[in-house]
């Protein structure tokens, strides 16, 4: 009986150490691969030159060029409203029907396939309002599909501030309004700023939004204005893999292109994650 | 019995958290330039009172109070009454020292800032309300240093310093030394006895003896009624209720 | 003084009702553009009609064969990703020491932000080719490739959330299970695990959203073709993976057009479904 235990127990954690070591291995292997077969591509001309011969040969630097500015548009245009409906739903929260609706709606759109956030970008931003397949088209649906991480993210943070600051606030003769943006914005401005980072590191690697709304296979242009379309690097991957006829040149731009990607991504997401874990360890209250 | 004046004062107040009735027809005043101390065992509803002196109850949606507050003889539950005048009016110290993650003189000069008060006012306030918390002397050079720097008795001082650059007409002080250890209770003690000539001071404590070493006043409250106001000394000496002897005497608390 | 306040108060609330404008917005593009389709078609045979045949003369437009390619794939991918990431989930929480957990804990968050096309290079150029050679299978890009790439794309979504659900389960109920002489084991399965039942079962869900959804690794891997399978190693064209391929090659307005919205309408659907679902959990959960 006592033995029959001791054997369970065993195998047991055995299966839970098999199942850490299987899905390390797997992403080992993954991250292996990607580096090792990108990583001879890389050099500064890669990063600095556009393509060139219909994309066998070059660089990737307007796309990198392109994904940094619908990253930037995007973030910029979520960001706003992001913290504004955190304050909603921290600090105002009344009425309660219209917080619960908010609420719902936001976690609905937090799991809508990245997909279809594409085709409503298509319907609405190129179709409807006419801006075509552009980079303002394809900031406008990331930043709205970025929109449930950065409101969750400043929730979060907007209520790790301690009562006792609102409540020393308010006290004073504060008002509601001079209490969150005196006290609780800045208390929580640190974690805000990380989750900030973190929705950056998701937008940048979106592809599926992009497809039909901002991204363009090949073009040796910088976009001139919100209104030009740009290519970024995860649809470069996806295009350099489907499209094009000369697989054995453009293969190795790919994996070039991941790395730069993944570096940029993992980078982004490691400042996040050193920044909260700093802000954890200093603070005093 | 001419020293007596009172601008501030309760009159018939009643509240309720929900369904439970926390305050019973509270009558009593606060006398001017005098300190005034709340006992009563935990639970008994002083620290409800004493939020009831600013409004800060009215942060709990569940609050329903009746009756009145007088301050400088206007009643602070009519309706319509501006809340951040009245809470700028009246100073208040938490249990905890709450400084505000920014620098020593930021957390002095909030109160001032948000008012809209000019730069060269909010200096020499600050300057002012750190000399009367006794703070000035520790910290004169290192006003842009953060104020969780200091130490917990030395961040009391500076949430009074903080309530008293808004020049309060009454401070209100909840339990403000039950964090600290006995030698910054004592500097805080004695300060509120210097504080005293400026303002006036109602104090919650749970510390039977503190109530006893500066105020001039006490209320003692049960079950969130106030069972005897009186001075300090007649109430500690002769008290006229039964309950009051009984908690003075340590058999409840 | 008071006018300020206001102002403030009404810009917090319009952004916050923008947030569901946004939402309505989404769900009436994709169902305006998607009803149409059914003019052409009942909704019987958009159902259950496994031919898609979109560009023929005259086109079919029966998505049976994408939704069981949908499904296949995705429950491929849990079979996979469950038993892996609640094993993580366990192990970070409950086995790994502090050190090792202040570690792997950051590495999982790491690893749920690596793009999904990557992924899909990872499959489509490096996997593939195994599968051919090792298993002798003629196409490697099909279910079980497609599977076991989403699999492990999901393996971090299904841990973090599983371990946060075990992490909050409250140390006194472990405490009185040692008391009571239960081994780390005996005291992870049987009380800790039940404890935080309703959280993993989000985290599933959670998943099973994500697999269903995603786009670049099925429209990379899967294979592409619109049949209904006959084996692990036959391709399939998933629904997210339909919608990206042909859209770019579809005229605005045509019944083609029309049919690829549809497809997205069911897509909504179903992920609709799996966040209520989870809804329901977490408030069970709290009114518990």
């Amino acid at each position: 009986m006592k033995n029959s235990r001791k054997i369970k127990a065993a195998i047991g954690i055995f299966s839970l150490n098999v199942s850490i070591f299987l899905t390390i291995s797997f992403l080992a292997i993954f991250l292996i691969v990607i580096f090792s077969k990108g990583f001879s591509v890389l050099s500064w001309e890669f990063i600095s030159t556009s393509p060139r011969k219909y994309m066998t040969e070059g660089g990737i630097y307007p796309a990198i060029v392109g994904t940094f500015w619908l990253t930037l548009i995007s973030v910029g245009f979520a960001l706003p409203f992001g913290v504004l409906t955190a304050i909603f739903l921290t600090s105002y929260a009344k009425p309660y029907w219209l917080v619960r609706i908010v609420r719902t709606a936001i976690n609905t759109l937090a799991g809508v396939p990245s997909i279809i956030f594409g085709l409503f970008g298509l319907t609405v931003f190129v179709n409807l309002f006419h801006f075509d397949v552009s980079l303002l088209s394809g900031a406008l649906t990331l930043g709205i599909l970025a929109l449930p991480v950065i409101i969750n993210n400043t929730e979060e943070a907007i209520r790790t501030v301690p009562n006792d600051f609102i409540e020393a606030s308010l006290a004073l003769g504060a008002t509601q309004r001079q209490t969150i943006l005196r006290v609780i914005l800045p208390t929580a401005f640190p974690n805000i700023l990380t989750g900030t980072i973190i929705s950056i590191g998701r937008v940048a690697g979106e592809t599926a939004p992009i497809l039909f709304t901002a991204a363009t296979f090949y073009t040796r242009q910088l976009p001139r204005s919100v209104f030009d379309e740009v290519m970024a690097l995860p649809y470069h991957i996806y295009a350099l893999l489907t499209e094009g006829s000369h697989a054995e040149k453009q293969v190795p731009i790919a994996y070039g292109t991941a790395v730069i990607l993944l570096l940029l991504v993992l980078f982004v997401s490691t400042i996040a994650i050193v920044i909260r874990y700093k802000i954890r360890k200093k603070r005093k209250w | 019995m001419v020293e007596k004046k009172a601008h501030i004062k309760t009159e018939n107040l009643n509240l309720w958290f929900d369904n439970k009735h926390v305050l019973h027809n509270v009558n009593f005043p606060v006398y001017d330039k005098k300190v005034t101390a709340l006992i009563g065992p935990s639970g008994c509803g002083k620290s409800t009172l004493l939020r009831s002196f600013n409004r800060m109850n009215c942060l709990i949606p569940t609050c329903q109070t009746k009756g009145k507050i007088f301050l400088n003889g206007k009643n602070i539950y009519e309706n319509g009454q501006d809340l951040t005048q009245i809470r700028a009016q009246v100073g208040m110290v938490f249990q905890r020292p709450n400084p505000f993650p920014k620098s020593i003189y930021d957390n002095i000069a909030f109160g001032l800032k948000i008012q809209g008060k000019n730069k060269n006012f909010i200096k020499e306030k600050v300057v002012q309300s750190l000399k009367d918390a006794w703070l000035w002397d520790e910290v004169q050079d290192r006003l842009n240093a953060s104020a969780f720097s200091l130490s917990g008795g030395q961040q009391q001082r500076l949430c009074i310093a903080r309530a008293l650059a808004n020049q309060p007409d009454i401070l209100l002080l909840d339990e403000p030394t039950s964090a600290l250890d006995p030698q910054s209770t004592a500097k805080i003690e004695e300060l509120c006895l210097s504080l005293k000539e400026k303002v006036t001071i109602l104090i919650v404590t749970h510390n039977i003896a503190q109530a006893g070493r500066i105020s001039d006043y006490t209320a003692f409250m049960y079950l969130g009624e106030l069972i005897e106001f009186g001075k300090t000394e007649q109430v500690f000496t002769v008290p006229k209720n039964k309950k009051t002897e009984a908690y003075l005497e340590g058999v409840f608390g | 003084m008071k006018m300020k306040e206001k102002i403030f108060k009404i810009i917090t609330y319009s952004s916050s009702i923008m947030t569901i404008i946004f939402l309505l917005g989404i769900i009436t593009s994709i169902f305006a553009e998607g009803i149409p389709i059914f003019k052409e078609v009942n909704l019987k045979d958009f159902f259950s009609s496994p031919n898609w045949h979109p560009t023929c003369f005259p086109p079919d437009f029966g998505i049976l064969s994408l939704i069981v390619g949908s499904f296949l794939v995705t429950l491929g991918a849990l079979i996979i990703a469950v038993p892996l990431g609640i094993g993580v989930a366990i192990y970070i929480s409950e086995i790994a020491p502090f050190k090792v957990k202040e570690i792997l804990k950051p590495t999982v968050e790491l690893l749920a932000g690596i793009p999904s096309v990557v992924y899909g290079l990872f499959g489509l150029i490096f996997v593939s080719p195994l599968i051919t050679n090792l298993l002798g299978v003629p196409i490697g890009l099909n279910i079980f490739n497609a599977a076991l790439i989403l699999g492990i794309m999901i393996v971090p979504i299904i841990s973090s959330m599983s371990e946060d659900a075990l992490s909050s389960v409250p140390k006194s109920l472990r405490e009185a299970s040692y008391g009571l002489g239960a081994n780390k084991w005996e005291t992870t399965i049987k009380i800790v695990l039940p404890a935080a039942k309703s959280g993993i079962f989000s985290s599933i869900i959670l998943g099973f959203g994500r697999a269903v959804g995603e786009t670049m690794v099925v429209l990379m891997v899967a294979g592409g073709a619109a049949q209904i399978p006959d084996s692990l190693f036959d391709p399939v064209r998933p629904m997210p993976a339909t919608i990206a391929a042909e859209m770019g090659e579809t005229a605005i307005g045509t019944p083609h057009f029309h049919a690829l919205y549809g497809i997205a309408i069911v897509l909504f659907i179903i992920t609709f479904v799996s966040i209520l679902l989870i809804e329901i959990l977490r408030k069970g959960k709290s009114i518990k």
